[in-house]
């Protein structure tokens, strides 16, 4: 890559949020922002390459998406003259200085993962409008077509606008809960990225997992000081750190137990830890962790096994047990079981397991554990059985090959 | 912006009907902070009548345009700012009413 395409792509990455959060905040509509962003970015991908880079990129995107939006309003002013004197009134301030632009990122983040729009949708708005991904890569990432995707995102834009969702920070009693909510994207994209489904895609979608650590780290610049912000970039970074030693060369999923660590990512496990460090001693000085938190710890634990074997699984257990105070759901549960059956066996865990049936009869992991713990007692043929029920259910290519060998390789 | 506040209730497992007080006390503090416009309960669904007069000549229908299991029982109009405090304000109605509440803008 040449230094101009370089100097795009991160200007890309840098700049992309900051241009549409304050175009919004500027001209109040979404699409105006978005349209007038992307047309800064292609306008700079030629004349950067014509004539080399300006001397600050950043504010020549913001400028030029600047002229771009008011070139917009002033087509369509020539159609309808009635907004004309109101609209151009707001054209004619000066830009934001940049100091205030931070904030402005934050209310995009929080605007466009509004409880009042479908999880979808703040999934797809938030890649797009923060993000900066197209249409079409996130209609890819998420398998769907480019006319779906096209339509989820004008629906949520068309929705913000009608109903009125407003583009500043929630008021302070509503903070927690909508920072919850914009982690819970945040993770949700990371995830897919983890273990994607559908069958015939990667079993691991390194775009995802990197836009959402990204992003992530963007929500972390902009609340330093939020556990739970701290506590989700951790956990995606020691998941992510894995990432190497996940699938074979075979385009199999590699379990933790399995896994070659000198594969690991040092670099990102050192920072992961650092994170986890910090949330520790607040939670010595009081602050009681969330659940966020407390998976990155358990990560943090597995992360410093060299082998293993040298997995401190009382500690996971100790930390399972404070995650199901917090979170008492089935699928922790069974987590929480894989470290019962390091401790005290696997008979003790299946009998923890098969109580979660009810509640997890549909989920393909309870089946994989069930169907391990089986096999580690030597029931074959009830182990074959859990296999068979996991394989038809797991939708991740990866993750079907390795419990397909496995269940082959009963006796 | 005005919304309209649609208390959605359910044949099958109404919400109780104790709650004209606390509604009322509601209705107070929505006049009160300037976010009332209007409000009414409704009668039931079997008192409603459909017009069609699409075609030739009038048609009445007995009954409400659709049957279901949930219908709208009541309906506010509020002014808000903004969707933020009109979800707020319908978080607790749906307390108050003890009965799930819609918000729609109006255009």
């Amino acid at each position: 890559m040449s230094d101009v395409e370089q100097a795009i792509t991160r200007a890309h990455h840098d700049e992309w949020a900051r241009v549409v959060a304050a175009l919004t905040r500027r001209f109040g509509d979404l699409d105006i922002a978005e349209e007038a962003a992307a047309e800064a970015f292609a306008t700079a991908v030629e004349r950067w390459r014509a004539d080399g880079l300006p001397p600050n990129p950043g504010a020549w995107l913001t400028t030029t998406a600047n002229r771009k939006a008011i070139d917009r309003i002033r087509r369509e002013n020539k159609r309808d003259d009635k907004h004309k004197e109101a609209l151009m009134l707001h054209v004619d301030d000066p830009p934001e200085p940049l100091g205030a632009i931070d904030d402005d990122r934050l209310r995009l983040i929080f605007t466009c993962c509004h409880p009042a729009l479908a999880v979808e949708a703040r999934v797809a708005l938030t890649l797009r409008m923060v993000g900066g991904l197209t249409v079409p890569e996130i209609a890819r990432a998420f398998l769907v077509r480019g006319t779906t995707m096209e339509q989820r995102i004008t629906r949520a834009k068309a929705k913000i606008k009608a109903a009125g969702i407003p583009y500043r920070m929630p008021s302070a009693d509503d903070l927690p809960a909508r920072v919850s909510g914009v982690l819970a994207v945040l993770f949700l994209v990371f995830n897919e990225g983890y273990l994607a489904s559908g069958p015939g895609t990667d079993p691991v979608r390194h775009d995802l997992t990197t836009e959402a650590i990204r992003l992530t780290r963007l929500i972390r610049a902009l609340l330093p000081r939020d556990g739970e912000v701290a506590g989700l970039l951790a956990l995606m970074l020691l998941i992510e750190a894995r990432r190497p030693a996940r699938v074979s060369a075979g385009g199999e999923l590699v379990p933790l137990a399995e896994q070659d660590r000198a594969a690991w990512d040092t670099e990102l496990i050192a920072e992961g830890h650092r994170l986890v460090r910090e949330r520790l001693a607040a939670a010595a000085a009081g602050v009681a962790p969330g659940r966020y938190q407390i998976l990155a710890a358990i990560n943090a634990v597995h992360t410093s096994a060299r082998d293993i074997r040298d997995t401190d699984w009382s500690q996971v257990l100790a930390l399972y047990d404070q995650l199901v105070r917090l979170d008492p759901s089935p699928i922790i549960a069974l987590n929480r079981a894989v470290a019962v059956a390091e401790l005290d066996g696997p008979e003790v865990a299946l009998a923890v397991v098969d109580r979660l049936e009810e509640a997890l009869a549909g989920y393909h992991a309870y089946h994989a554990a069930r169907a391990d713990l089986l096999r580690r007692l030597g029931r074959s043929r009830q182990s074959r059985a859990a296999y068979d029920r996991a394989i038809e259910l797991a939708g991740n290519t990866g993750e079907t090959a390795y419990l397909t060998r496995r269940r082959d390789q009963l006796r | 912006m005005r919304y309209l506040v649609s208390v959605i209730d359910d044949k099958s497992n109404p919400g109780s009907t104790d709650r004209q007080p606390a509604i009322s006390a509601f209705n107070e503090r929505l006049i009160a902070e300037g976010y009332w416009v209007f409000a009414g309960g409704l009668a039931d669904t079997d008192a409603a009548t459909v017009v069609d007069n699409r075609g030739e000549q009038a048609v009445f229908s007995d009954g409400p345009f659709v049957e279901s299991k949930e219908y709208l029982a009541g309906v506010w109009v509020w002014e808000a700012p903004d969707l933020d405090v009109a979800l707020k304000l319908a978080a607790e109605a749906s307390k108050v009413c003890d009965r799930k509440i819609e918000v729609r803008p109006f255009l």
